[in-house]
């Protein structure tokens, strides 16, 4: 026996896996932590002068408008409420921690410290959006000339950071649609938006929300569209296409622009969902496709953290023939001068208040200047380098496949499949993806509905090592392994998360039983009024 | 520069030559470009992209950045007081401090188990807005106030199954663009108007638009416009009479002194929680909710996410997931309700740190605090000869709107005067609301001293000699 802690580490030459358990804190519900009378911060008091002048303004509410019981907001002193966060926090596995190459379609990048100091700030965090223009000559010169940056990279000639996320820049492209046929007098006519059935859910939802009656299409056994169903599905009732590409599988669509020219020559616009496009910078352009209109999400693609859901930015750009419809207002510029432009009578106007969240628009902006040209281009042929590299490790694992198009090469993700493995042992994609989370990492199924049987998708971006990939496929294998010879373990995970499976999904189905809050949890299960 | 040296990407791990090619073996292509295969050559790009040399040391980068940001001025080095929407309150470290973690901060969407954290703290939030407004049910943080009075409408539209909304004319224009393209296809809106003396909604022309194909009401209170609405009892009232929905946009920083809307009527209560924690961020901490009873008929109207929370395996476990999922598009796509996606997560976090640090009392204190700073920024500006302030015959919260028609002067040639003595005047009402004559909205919380609204008013009276 070597004394040397290392070889313990380590089975022929490769690491052993690692021996993890997540912070279980076991955390009250933090009404659970009040104690009557605690404070957790005070409000400064007024001045005897306001104080004096003011007068009793309490009683200057209405009465049916004064509040007269309290809120029943927990009271704790402040060691208390920063100490819950703290370990709610230990009980969430950020992609600061974590191989998170499992959340596939959200482009788990790094997130640079340094971008997010920067936009902690308060030559931005103290900035109040209505100030004089001369007063964010600074912020506005950011706006636009990250605009710059995604007119080049796309090929598109403006863009609009106003929307709040990838389905809102979406929805702001479903109206600028909506507007572009109006404009023509076509509106009523063009009634139909075209999807397809793995381009995102929003692509489907946001355009039915804007009105349109959603047609989807499905794919072949190329993983594709057929370009014939296309064709049958366009009409002059067509409005738009709607298409990701790559789709959730990762294989890029080599007819996209015929695709394009179909819905032009039957009067409809395209718009490109580039919530895939980390492997495609500096490579290929939406413009060179044909399309109008185009999205990227500035928290995934351009390295804005995600927030554990938001905010975002989902930056929305468009051809100049249909720049006039953008949502008010843009930033201009006029010499060494910035400046909003509201004077936009064709605009659909606003989707988000103000000018969007400019946290994530700095945080963009900081990337690609650290970056530039030939740093993009890394980034996108790293995403690819490292995909197609899980994919190799992960067909090595005996029960999953992947899908479609055998033997093509992937972008920069790729929707697995464990049906194989399913079928022989029980087992089925979401255990694995619970029993994956023992060993510090996690992995997301698919959207609905699974048209893939018992998906795992899994994009690997430029922020991995090798190192990184081979520890990811390892667990994969691992819980293969385990499906296999003691599948009890896997299909009762996870063990080692900071909480077990829930029990009884009534909670969460059941009108009766659900609850949305504390207030109701104690109305219905606690037995208080 | 072309590409003539290897650089290493700090933030690209296999950016080290060796490793690519070792990578590259393996999956056996002979480099890179092969991967692109499925890319016909007519759509790969011929040449670089052209962007600016990229600024590869940290140090570099950061001071660049910060060279920009310096030519910004901001509401601590200037004496602020806009709102309209977008509120300078003091920010807690505590708040910074949780949201600034990587964990929070870096997360996404895994599941309820390795992600518990996430699921509680947001429970946590939307029980805490929930003992604020007295209501059970309380959606996680979506876009923004805007999109929470827009979707509060189509709730209320699918609910009733009626097609036009009463909306108040107080509502800014931005928003009521913003609700009226959302809603489009659905919902028509029409503004019901307010009176111009004091800014409360036109009661007799609310009910002479009522009707049976009245979905809902809208209303907020305090008005954009600040002022508290009075008759808000009776609003909803009518609204019910018609059988329509009330619903009532509410600021929730209001709500210590404040009654929860439920409790004159209100049936669906929406807003924006960038009060509670969030840095105004030239407009980015905003973030939006949406709350009401706990009905199986508004609650299934939800498109956002709703976290509810569960029993787990091992008893005295507190579990958490989304409640009745099949509702969103994320489950049946286009035939969901709206749709749902990335939001304001992390802002909804913030706010509940925010609202467990402040407790009952310090939200009543605050509210009290903030109506005494600006009751008294009211009379002091209204002392000014000319000024008159508060321009509306109403009880208010932090905003009020300020009219110049007396002193021969516009409200953008009073707000430049300010801005050269270093201070942002109230928001320009001239476009929004041209009834209002030369009228601005001022708005003043907890940030502003006694010294501050002093120095507003000295300086006001400079402007207007």
């Amino acid at each position: 026996m070597s004394d040397d802690i290392r070889q313990a580490r380590q089975t022929a030459g490769r690491p052993n896996l690692r021996r993890f358990h997540q912070a279980r804190w076991d955390e009250p519900v933090i009404f659970e932590l009040s104690t009557p009378g605690a404070r957790g911060i005070l409000p400064p008091d007024v001045e005897e002068g306001i104080a004096a002048a003011a007068g009793d303004v309490l009683a200057t509410i209405p009465d049916a408008l004064r509040r007269r019981a309290a809120p029943k907001l927990p009271e704790m002193s402040q060691v208390h409420v920063l100490r819950h966060y703290v370990r709610l926090s230990q009980e969430v596995l950020g992609a600061d921690m974590n191989i998170d190459v499992g959340q596939g379609t959200c482009t788990m990048k790094y997130n640079p410290k340094v971008n997010d100091q920067l936009a902690r700030l308060p030559e931005i965090s103290e900035l109040h959006p209505l100030q004089d223009e001369s007063t964010i000559q600074g912020m506005l010169e950011i706006y636009y000339q990250l605009e710059q940056f995604l007119k080049e990279i796309s090929g598109l000639d403006r863009f609009t950071f106003q929307p709040g996320a990838g389905s809102q820049a979406i929805f702001t492209s479903a109206l600028m649609i909506r507007a572009y046929h109006a404009s023509r007098g076509e509106s009523a006519k063009r009634d139909e938006v075209i999807t397809t059935l793995l381009s995102h859910p929003s692509d489907a939802a946001c355009a039915r929300t804007a009105g349109y009656k959603v047609i989807t299409l499905h794919p072949e056994s190329s993983g594709l569209p057929a370009k014939d169903a296309l064709k049958a599905a366009v009409s002059e009732r067509t409005a738009a296409l709607l298409i990701t590409n790559p789709e959730d599988t990762g294989i890029f669509n080599p007819r996209i622009s015929q695709f394009v020219e179909i819905v032009h020559d039957a009067g409809g616009l395209c718009f490109y969902d580039q919530a895939n496009a980390n492997g495609l910078l500096g490579i290929t352009r939406a413009r060179d496709a044909g399309f109008d209109m185009c999205h990227f999400n500035l928290h995934k693609t351009f390295s804005a953290p995600h927030g554990c859901g938001g905010p975002g930015t989902g930056a929305a750009g468009c051809t100049s023939a249909l720049e006039r419809f953008l949502p008010a207002p843009t930033v201009e510029r006029q010499g060494d001068h910035y400046y909003l432009d509201y004077d936009r009578p064709d605009s659909i106007g606003k989707v988000r208040s103000f000018f969007g969240v400019a946290s994530a628009v700095l945080k963009a902006y900081a990337w690609v200047m650290s970056l530039g040209a030939d740093g993009l281009r890394e980034v996108a042929e790293t995403a690819v380098l490292n995909n197609n590299y899980l994919l190799k490790r992960v067909l090595d694992i005996p029960g999953v496949s992947a899908p479609y198009a055998e033997g093509t090469r992937r972008i920069e993700q790729v929707r697995y499949s464990w049906e194989t493995l399913c079928k022989e042992t029980g087992v089925s994609s979401e255990d694995i993806g619970l029993r994956a989370a023992d060993f510090g990492v996690h992995y997301w199924t698919s959207h609905h509905p699974f048209i893939v049987p018992e998906p795992m998708t899994l994009e690997p971006t430029e922020s991995y090592s090798q190192a990184d990939l081979d520890e990811y496929a390892a667990i994969l294998g691992h819980v293969a392994e385990e499906a296999r010879t003691q599948p009890e373990v896997v299909k009762t995970a996870p063990h080692n998360s900071p909480v077990h499976r829930v029990s009884d999904t009534r909670y969460l189905d059941n009108p009766e039983m659900w609850a949305i809050t504390w207030r109701a949890y104690l109305r219905k299960h606690g037995g208080e009024e | 520069m072309t590409k003539n040296r290897q650089v290493v990407y700090p933030y690209i791990p296999n950016s080290v030559p060796s490793v690519r090619r070792q990578m590259l073996a393996e999956i056996g292509v002979p480099d890179v470009n092969s991967l692109f295969a499925a890319i016909p050559e007519s759509l790969r790009l011929d040449r670089r992209l052209n962007l600016p040399e990229p600024l590869l040391s940290e140090q570099a980068l950061r001071a660049h950045v910060e060279g920009l940001l310096a030519r910004n001025a901001t509401c601590r080095q200037r004496l602020n007081f806009r709102g309209a929407g977008c509120y300078q309150h003091y920010v807690p470290a505590v708040c910074d401090e949780i949201n600034s973690r990587g964990e929070f901060l870096t997360a996404y969407a895994g599941e309820p188990y390795e992600d518990h954290g996430r699921f509680q703290a947001l429970f946590e939030y939307t029980s805490m807005m929930g003992e604020l407004l007295e209501m059970d049910v309380v959606n996680v943080p979506i876009y923004d106030g805007f999109q929470a009075a827009a979707t509060s409408i189509l709730m209320a539209s699918r609910i009733t199954g009626r097609r036009e909304v009463l909306v108040s004319a107080s509502v800014s224009g931005d928003k009521l663009a913003m609700m009226r393209s959302y809603c489009e296809p659905v919902v028509s809106l029409r503004r019901v108007s307010i009176n111009t003396k004091n800014g409360l909604l036109d009661v007799a022309a609310l009910q002479m638009a009522l009707s049976d194909s009245t979905a809902a009401v809208y209303f907020e209170n305090p008005s954009y416009l600040g002022v508290i609405e009075d008759q808000a009892q009776t609003i909803a009232s009518l609204a019910h009479e018609s059988g329509a929905v009330c619903v009532v946009g509410a600021d929730p920083i209001s709500l210590g002194v404040m009654a929860p809307p439920v409790n004159y009527g209100a049936d669906i209560v929406c807003g924006d929680i960038q009060p509670l924690g969030m840095h105004m961020q030239f407009g980015g901490g905003q973030a939006g909710f949406i709350a009401t009873r706990d009905e199986e008929k508004y609650v299934m109207q939800y498109p956002s996410r709703l976290f509810g929370i569960a029993p787990t395996t091992v008893s005295g476990e507190y579990g958490f997931g989304d409640v009745a999922y099949e509702r969103t598009s994320f489950a049946v796509r286009e035939e969901g309700k709206e749709w749902v996606g990335t939001a304001t997560a992390l802002w909804g976090i913030t706010a509940g740190v925010y609202l467990a640090l402040m407790g009952p009392r310090g939200m009543e204190e605050l509210g009290e605090g903030i109506m005494q700073r600006s009751h008294y920024a009211a009379m002091r500006l209204g002392a000014i000869r000319g000024v008159w302030s508060p321009a509306l015959d109403s009880a208010f919260f932090q905003e009020f709107v300020v009219n110049f028609d007396g002193t021969g002067k516009t409200v953008a040639e009073v707000n430049k005067g300010l801005l050269e003595d270093g201070i942002f005047g109230g928001v320009d009402l001239t476009t929004e609301f041209p009834d209002l004559g030369q009228s601005a909205l001022y708005c003043v919380t907890e940030v502003h001293t006694q010294a501050d609204i002093d120095r507003l008013a000295t300086a006001l009276e400079e402007v207007l000699q």
